[in-house]
């Protein structure tokens, strides 16, 4: 079977699997091209320590056995084809794999696995390919079963508010359907036109409203999943309660992909909120950010859908990057507060209370706005979503997603920013400020292996000393499994290892990933 | 006929024009519009409603007009419903001095049509003696683009449509009108007062300011009936049906021209 083919061919014909529809909001769409202007490094050579496992190599007499499974039209060889698949959203890996399967149905992914268990040949689970921890592509020739055929939304129920559907279905689409019923889906990221919901509960994705819509492990009612020996495992229930044994599906939901692929899903839908309001505020320090974010916890209580803060780095990036326009003047903190309720009167009426406090309050936000329609509502919702994008037009991006205490959040980013004066273009720090999450990323024009050094494992151990985590809400994936010490007890880390064992005997289920190597 | 000319050294001299804008409520142009069950009309119950977006621009002109001191005083008018209100709440939070609102029964509003408001808008008129009048060019739930026209002939009054671009005219006796045409743009000198309907390059509105927000709510609100204005609602237009747009079927590729000439045979449009 040809190798590295892939790896010689220049990116004119690099396909990219178009997100399924524009919304109101961004699409996430990637630049044309990177500013370095090419492929990424090959993952292997960015990590030349990790070392391929004992998997057995891919044989014409296994492609025939897949076309027997799926079909051949949906059985990838093509290079260029599958070189997309080998390529993470953010373009800091680059993997190997020579195939890719696209099946249609749970009996399909279970025969594919089951083939894979017995040959032992090492398989990705990919689903919008959206993961920011090198989570969803190969490393070295895994083979990428790809869940976007599996795209159908199984049923809706308006009355109890639960949505089932398959793993393949867009985030986005998905709330389409559930808002023409008069819900909504539980959450919301900024890649909710590609990311899928088998990834988003794979990744326990939490996203800009988990302040009041809880994580993925409250409101997932049920699954079904195939497990690493090709076992289908129905978990798939529409009960709000069900206390009867042990909760296996929370093992998967988090696992990324390590313990199983995710073919099902029974989420619970919160009613559509009928108002929407979003303020848009400019402060002048990291304490007026905390004393706002007080506030709205007081003033709008149980409105309060959202809040999200951006430092002047970010705001900056996306102005010149993307040419996106701030309605207010030059801050060192932006923040925004949505809320979400039933009754506009009652919404508009608190939200001018909370916008009284805060403009009364010493120090606090002295410019700002309130979104007036929808469109002014998407365009501000827009400065805080396509941060990411803004960044990746600087080059290469460093990312980082931590949890710390709230006072903590922004003295990591400025002393992250002073140790890395002169070294990177921006040091960027923004995030779910009411989760006590913070995204704090570096851009250079190029990968620049000093400058990482720089960074890890510096910036986990600060994190570690403060007793935070070193992934909040993005994952493990590739990038930070060897960090997991950092925020777990090794004995915890063991029985992982553990759990891992017994799903995954021949540990062909995303190697390489969450766990780290020993 | 000319009522009264300012030019521009008056202009400064005194309190400058007099503005007033027209803002009509309508559903979210973001929203997808449904059609009632009953084809009588469009689902607004619990949909989200803001400015008409030309009257947006319509406002953001009048507010301009007032920082380059053409314009003195700006009062915004909306005809509708009670939540007109919020409309007009936003017109003031951009910066418009008081607001107007002609309050509609609910029964009458559905068939409210745009002769109606005219006449309403030039019995106001009568009263307030503005100089200029601007309104949108058309409202996007109706798209009628009639409102403008018919004030100004009821009030007798020049009218420029479409505008691009609002300035004083060289003698600085008039207002100079960038109109966008079907052949592209036409600039005529017109005396005031005048009515001026906004076309989507106009400007590009602004953002309420929070300290705005907070001072649009202790700005004068006035509120009208239609009886006090003396203006009858009769309808005059029945609306028999509202309806989804045909579904578009779907196309076919053909592999080759004779398939094409084949399939255009088919549906009989070629011998």
């Amino acid at each position: 079977f040809q190798a590295s083919r892939a790896a010689s061919l220049l990116p004119q014909l690099l396909l990219r699997r178009r997100p399924a529809s524009a919304g109101a909001f961004a699409l996430l769409a990637r630049p044309a091209s990177s500013a370095s202007g090419g492929l990424p490094p090959l993952t292997t050579e960015i990590h030349p320590g990790i070392k391929r496992g004992a998997f057995s190599q891919l044989t014409d007499a296994d492609v025939s056995a897949f076309e027997a499974i799926v079909g051949g039209d949906h059985v990838i060889k093509d290079a260029d084809e599958v070189l997309s698949y080998n390529i993470d959203w953010l373009r800091i890996c680059r993997g190997q794999g020579q195939l890719v399967l696209r099946p249609k149905t749970t009996e399909e992914v279970s025969a594919i696995v089951r083939h894979c268990n017995k040959r032992r040949l090492a398989v990705v689970p990919q689903g919008g390919n959206t993961g920011l921890v090198g989570g969803s592509v190969p490393l070295f020739d895994e083979i990428v079963i790809s869940t976007s055929r599996m795209n159908s939304l199984l049923s809706i129920d308006p009355v109890s508010g639960v949505l089932v559907a398959e793993a393949g279905c867009v985030l986005e689409q998905l709330d389409r359907e559930a808002a023409s019923q008069g819900l909504m889906m539980p959450l919301d990221l900024g890649a909710k036109g590609s990311c899928q919901i088998g990834g988003n509960l794979a990744t326990n994705a939490g996203g800009l409203r988990l302040l009041r819509y809880g994580s993925l492990r409250g409101t997932t009612l049920g699954l079904e999943a195939v497990l690493p020996t090709g076992q289908v495992l129905d978990c798939l229930t529409t009960l709000r309660k069900d206390n009867t044994g042990y909760d296996i599906k929370q093992l998967l939901i988090g696992s990324e992909g390590t313990l199983g692929i995710i073919t099902k899903a029974a989420i619970l839908c919160p009613a559509r909120p009928k108002s929407v309001q979003l303020a848009f505020l400019g402060l002048d320090s990291f304490q007026a950010v905390l004393d706002t974010y007080r506030l709205a916890r007081r003033s709008l209580g149980e409105i309060l859908s959202a809040f999200e803060f951006i430092d002047s780095e970010s705001m900056r990036a996306v102005k010149q990057n993307l040419g996106l326009s701030c309605p207010l003047g030059e801050h060192s903190f932006y923040v925004l507060a949505e809320t979400s309720g039933s009754n506009e009167t009652h919404d508009r009426e608190k939200l001018d209370g909370f916008i009284e406090s805060v403009m009364s309050m010493d120090g606090c936000a002295t410019d700002g706005t309130v979104a007036q329609d929808a469109g002014q509502f998407a365009h501000l919702w827009s400065l805080r979503e396509r941060i990411v994008e803004s960044l990746l037009v600087d080059g290469y991006e460093y990312k980082y997603d931590v949890s710390l205490p709230l006072a903590d959040i922004y003295r990591l980013v400025e002393h992250m920013r002073t140790r890395l004066d002169g070294r990177v273009i921006r040091t960027a720090g923004y995030g779910h400020l009411g989760d006590g999450n913070l995204h704090l990323n570096f851009t250079t024009p190029k990968f620049d292996a000093k400058v990482l050094e720089l960074i890890e494992p510096h910036v986990f151990d600060w994190v570690r000393d403060r007793r935070g985590s070193v992934s909040a809400e993005h994952g493990l994936g590739l990038k930070k499994s060897q960090y997991i010490r950092h925020s777990k007890a090794d004995f915890a880390v063991r029985v992982m290892a553990e759990v891992k064992r017994l799903l995954d005997p021949n540990g062909i289920m995303n190697p390489y990933k969450v766990l780290p190597d020993e | 006929k000319y009522i009264h000319i300012i030019n521009k050294a008056d202009m400064a001299a005194s309190k400058g024009l007099k503005i007033l804008v027209g803002c009509k409520r309508v559903i979210d142009y973001a929203v997808k519009v449904r059609v009632k069950p009953d084809r009588s009309g469009v689902v607004t119950e619990g949909v989200k409603h803001s400015m008409n977006p030309f009257d947006e621009i319509a406002v953001e002109e009048a507010v301009r007009m007032k920082e380059k001191k053409l314009a003195g005083e700006a009062v915004a008018i909306s005809v509708g419903p009670p939540q007109s209100q919020e409309t007009l709440r936003t017109a003031l939070a951009m910066g418009i001095d008081r607001a107007i609102h002609v309050e509609i029964p609910l029964a009458q509003l559905e068939k409210l049509q745009p002769i109606h408001v005219s006449k309403l808008l030039a019995k106001v008129c009568e009263s307030e003696k503005p100089d200029l009048v601007i309104l949108g060019k058309q409202a996007i739930d109706d798209d009628c683009n009639q409102t403008g026209q018919m004030l100004a002939a009821l009030l007798d009054w020049p009218q420029a449509t479409f505008a691009s671009k609002i300035e004083p005219s060289q003698d600085s006796k008039q207002l100079r009108v960038t109109r966008e045409v079907d052949g592209g743009l036409e600039t005529i000198d017109v005396s005031v007062p005048a009515v001026v309907t906004s076309d989507l390059r106009l400007n590009e509105p602004r953002y309420a300011t929070l300290p705005n927000i907070m001072k649009a709510k202790k700005k004068p609100l006035a509120k009208m009936s239609p009886d006090q204005l003396g203006v009858d609602l009769q309808p005059r237009q029945e609306v028999i049906s509202v309806e989804d747009p045909p579904v578009r079927k779907a196309g076919a590729k053909v592999e080759s021209v004779e398939d094409l000439v084949g399939k255009l045979r088919e549906k009989g449009l070629v011998k």
